[in-house]
């Protein structure tokens, strides 16, 4: 009687039951993957095309798979940056009977990028710190919603652009463990683990030559305990000053605001007297611009895109005179005369580049660089066809391979990273 | 290295009435396996966070040697969490791995190097420490991981089920593996298992929790030869022990036909709100077959016989189908285990007669589940 095959997920596609199963995932046959770079890992991980998108699959154990696709289901709800879960295959045999692995799967996610990749290209000047200040953004937002992540590291992360900056998504959620609110000592122990994990990630790139623009591993890792804690104090911290300041009130919301985070309660107490007042935050709900562009224009985005589109925005209705105008409405008119007939002006090949929303930042950007060299304002229209001319295609395509030579891609490729403890 | 101390360590999660552990008292003497075990959800994992430092503890201490490191944040405690998330970086040499804390540390390299090489001696890794893990086999890359918290020397060590992602076989490798290196390395050891036969296998002394409360702490002698209450007597040894309700007159604990004398201590320790009935507890291997009509014999219908070569055990209930129900064991409701002589097992729907060993059976109150002198 041989076992059958067991298939958990939200909403199953039946083309996963073309996949051979009964391989061990490490002898798939190459046709079948995607050669996406990777970060490193103990389970093989391998990439797969599958109705036309591609997915991630891990070979782990089988309470282990649950754990962490129920994990990932629970941090997708709560609208943290992670990866999506599909589901979790169980029962695979060898055709010998041999029992194999169960897998976890999930949603490959599109335009990411390793941190090994990056790191391996010569890097814009302050690349490092961008990297790091994403992933103190995830884990404060991680820490806050009560996720201790138990192996925060590089690996454990990818990212994606995001207006210039970069956003951090969770990868790996194997240790991680939902509470109702962190302990410090959860909190600190977590940076720590982060600290350790990047430094020694830093120094196995330079270890094998592929670490460029980065001097002091150590001071990249210490970066990252240092902004974590500087948006965590801005975030949770109470603010004491006196009644007569009550601006300040206004000003702590505005400034969270702009960091991307909308306050959903304040605590105000003043003392007997009066005289003092002391604010705290105590619920921060991350993903301020987003959700207001989402509002607005159903656009989907991360945080600094949508900031950069909403800017944008702004300046269209200063531009067309409708400040008086209903916010919607102006909205609308702008996704439907600017935003949308410039993706529409990318050619269809050139669009696997970047996307949309990021190629949109881009624009406004060259927008800027090419009224600065003609010393007068330039049209989107003009910026588009520019932009579609002379940047886009010598892009690198962020959705397959990232312009990495080849030589770099095979050291930080496949074999090379599965070193796993795990058997 | 040092010794660890629980003095009346209590957590109480956020929203919930009662502790998750309560006023745990517990002394781990310095070079000490200390195995905390128990069923699912009685508080182990929330002890040792405790003295991890990622859990809050709401009252009392917790000191690592003579330090109180109650509110000392995990990083500055001078423990290593063993068997966590090791990563194994593919460009550096085994001994960068081992080493590559203690570099960012700022020890000094010559410090890095002979640190290294005497872990990688204990760890049999000295031939390898120039090589790069891939070269390496999938038990020596668990053994650079190990290294990696083994140079930093710390005071302790915590485990919390580093086995529970294993095969049943590379499990029972790896247990002996991880007690020997102990015991060479003498580093305090705090290791998590709800396995009872992990604990006894492994610990030099087992702490027993349940519902948050500690209900004994002992060798594994100790806690298998005289169990403190009822609890640790079902959750210790396995198979698991048998334990009845008697009813006590005339000087015996009685249950059907069945009448085994008690002796004077016994009798005497029972109090009036034990309503002379009495509990008695008898390990599989403590009853020996016999014929009918000896003194304290019981006979025992076979549901089923497990052979394992060496030993055989039958899975059965007593006979008397009303007296059946008041014996259990870790093999259900109404059911008996017994140790029989593999060369003659009984067959299915056999009835046996067995009886306990002279002086092998233990006795407990049935009002206080405590274990009364005998
Ligand atoms: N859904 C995904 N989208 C993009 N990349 C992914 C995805 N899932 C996994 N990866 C890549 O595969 C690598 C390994 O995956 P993962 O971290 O889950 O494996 P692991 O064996 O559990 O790692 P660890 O050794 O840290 O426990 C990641 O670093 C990432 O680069
Ligand atoms: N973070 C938490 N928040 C609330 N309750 C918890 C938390 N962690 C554990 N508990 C509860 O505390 C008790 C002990 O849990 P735990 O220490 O994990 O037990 P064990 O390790 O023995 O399985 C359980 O009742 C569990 O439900
Ligand atoms: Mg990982
Ligand atoms: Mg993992």
């Amino acid at each position: 009687m041989p076992a059958a095959l067991q298939i958990t997920a939200a909403s199953p596609d039946p083309a996963l039951l073309d996949l051979p199963w009964h391989i061990p995932l490490e002898d798939w046959p190459e046709d079948l993957l995607a050669a996406l770079p990777r970060g490193i890992s103990r389970h093989v991980v391998r990439f797969v095309r599958l109705s036309g998108r591609v997915i991630a699959i891990k070979e782990i154990g089988e309470s282990v798979a649950y754990r962490e696709y129920a994990l990932l289901r629970d941090l997708d709800r709560l609208d943290v940056p992670s990866v999506v879960p599909v589901g979790v295959i169980t029962g695979r045999r060898a055709p010998d009977g041999e029992p194999l692995d169960s897998v976890l799967i999930t949603k490959h996610l599109r335009f990411s990028l390793p941190y090994r990749a990056l790191f391996s290209r010569h890097l814009a000047p302050d690349m490092a710190t961008r990297l790091i200040d994403a992933l103190a953004v995830l884990l404060v937002r991680l820490h806050l919603t009560g996720f201790y992540w138990g192996d925060v590291s590089l690996s454990n992360t990818l990212f994606r652009r995001d207006a210039g900056e970069f956003s951090a998504y969770l990868v790996d959620a194997e240790t991680g463990d939902m509470h109702p609110q962190l302990t410090r000592g959860q909190r600190e122990y977590d940076l720590e683990i982060a600290r350790v994990n990047i430094i020694g990630e830093l120094m196995d790139l330079e270890a094998g030559g592929l670490l460029r623009d980065v001097d002091d591993t150590v001071l990249v890792g210490e970066m990252l305990v240092q902004r974590y804690n500087e948006l965590w104090a801005e975030l949770t911290e109470a603010e004491e000053f006196s009644s007569a300041d009550r601006w300040r009130v206004s000003a702590r919301i505005q400034r969270l605001n702009q960091l991307g985070y909308d306050v959903g309660e304040l605590q105000m107490t003043t003392d007997i007297d009066g005289t003092t007042v002391q604010i705290q935050p105590k619920v921060v709900d991350a993903g301020h611009h987003h959700r207001r562009l989402m509002r607005l224009t159903g656009l989907d985005v991360q945080e600094n895109q949508a900031r950069r589109l909403l800017n944008d925005m702004d300046t269209y209705r200063v531009a067309t005179d409708q400040l008086g105008e209903d916010e919607e409405l102006v909205a609308h008119e702008w996704l439907s005369e600017i935003f949308e007939p410039a993706i529409a002006a990318i050619p269809r090949n050139l669009r696997r580049k970047l996307e949309p929303a990021e190629a949109f930042h881009e624009i406004l950007e060259h927008r800027w660089y090419l009224a600065e060299k003609a010393g007068h304002d330039v049209s989107t229209q003009e910026a588009v066809a520019s932009y579609v001319s002379s940047v886009l295609p010598n892009r690198p395509d962020e959705e397959a391979i990232l312009g990495l030579d080849t030589a770099t891609l095979r050291a930080i490729s496949d074999t090379d990273t599965e070193i796993g403890v795990q058997r | 290295m040092a010794s660890v101390t629980f003095d009346h360590a209590t957590r109480v999660y956020p929203g919930s009435e009662t502790p998750a552990v309560d006023a745990l008292n517990l002394e781990v003497a310095d070079g000490e396996f200390l195995v905390l075990v128990g069923p699912s959800g009685c508080g182990k994992s929330t002890s040792l966070r405790m003295l991890a430092g990622l859990e809050d503890v709401n009252s009392g201490r917790i000191l690592i040697g003579d330090r109180d490191v109650t509110d000392v944040q995990p990083k500055d405690r001078d423990i290593a969490m063993v068997f966590q998330n090791y990563a194994l970086y593919p460009h550096m040499s085994v001994a960068d791995n081992m080493g590559f804390a203690l570099k960012i540390a700022g020890t000094p390299k010559a410090e890095i190097r002979q640190r290294v090489e005497e872990a990688a001696k204990i760890l049999d890794l000295s031939q390898y420490l120039d090589r790069k893990p891939k070269a390496l086999s999938g038990g020596q890359r668990q053994r650079v991981a190990m290294g990696r918290a083994i140079v930093r020397s710390p005071q302790v060590f915590l485990m919390d089920e580093p086995l529970s992602n294993l095969d049943a076989k590379l499990r029972v490798q790896t247990r002996t593996q991880i007690a020997s290196l102990q015991r060479r390395l003498g580093v305090t050891t705090v290791y998590v298992t709800h396995d009872q036969t992990e604990a006894l296998t492994m610990g030099d002394r087992i702490a027993v929790l349940k519902d948050g409360l500690l209900q004994q702490v002992g060798t594994p002698r100790e806690m298998y030869d005289t169990p403190k209450n009822i609890f640790v007597a079902g959750f210790i040894g396995s198979p698991a022990m048998n334990l009845g309700q008697f009813k006590v007159a005339d000087g015996k604990a009685n249950l059907a036909e069945t009448h085994i004398p008690l002796t004077r201590e016994v009798l005497d320790s029972l109090t009036a709100e034990d309503n002379n009935e009495i509990t008695l507890g008898f390990r599989p291997e403590s009853l020996d077959t016999t014929t009918e009509g000896d003194v304290g014999a019981f006979p025992v219908t076979v549901d089923l016989v497990e052979e394992l070569g060496s030993d055989a055990f039958v899975y059965g209930q007593l006979a008397n189908k009303e007296a059946a129900q008041a014996i259990t064991s870790g093999a259900g409701e109404s059911q008996m285990i017994v140790r029989v002589d593999p060369r003659r097992p009984p067959l299915k729907g056999d009835t046996v007669w067995v009886k306990i060993r002279e002086g092998e059976q233990h006795h407990f109150s049935p009002a206080t589940g405590l274990r009364l002198p005998s």
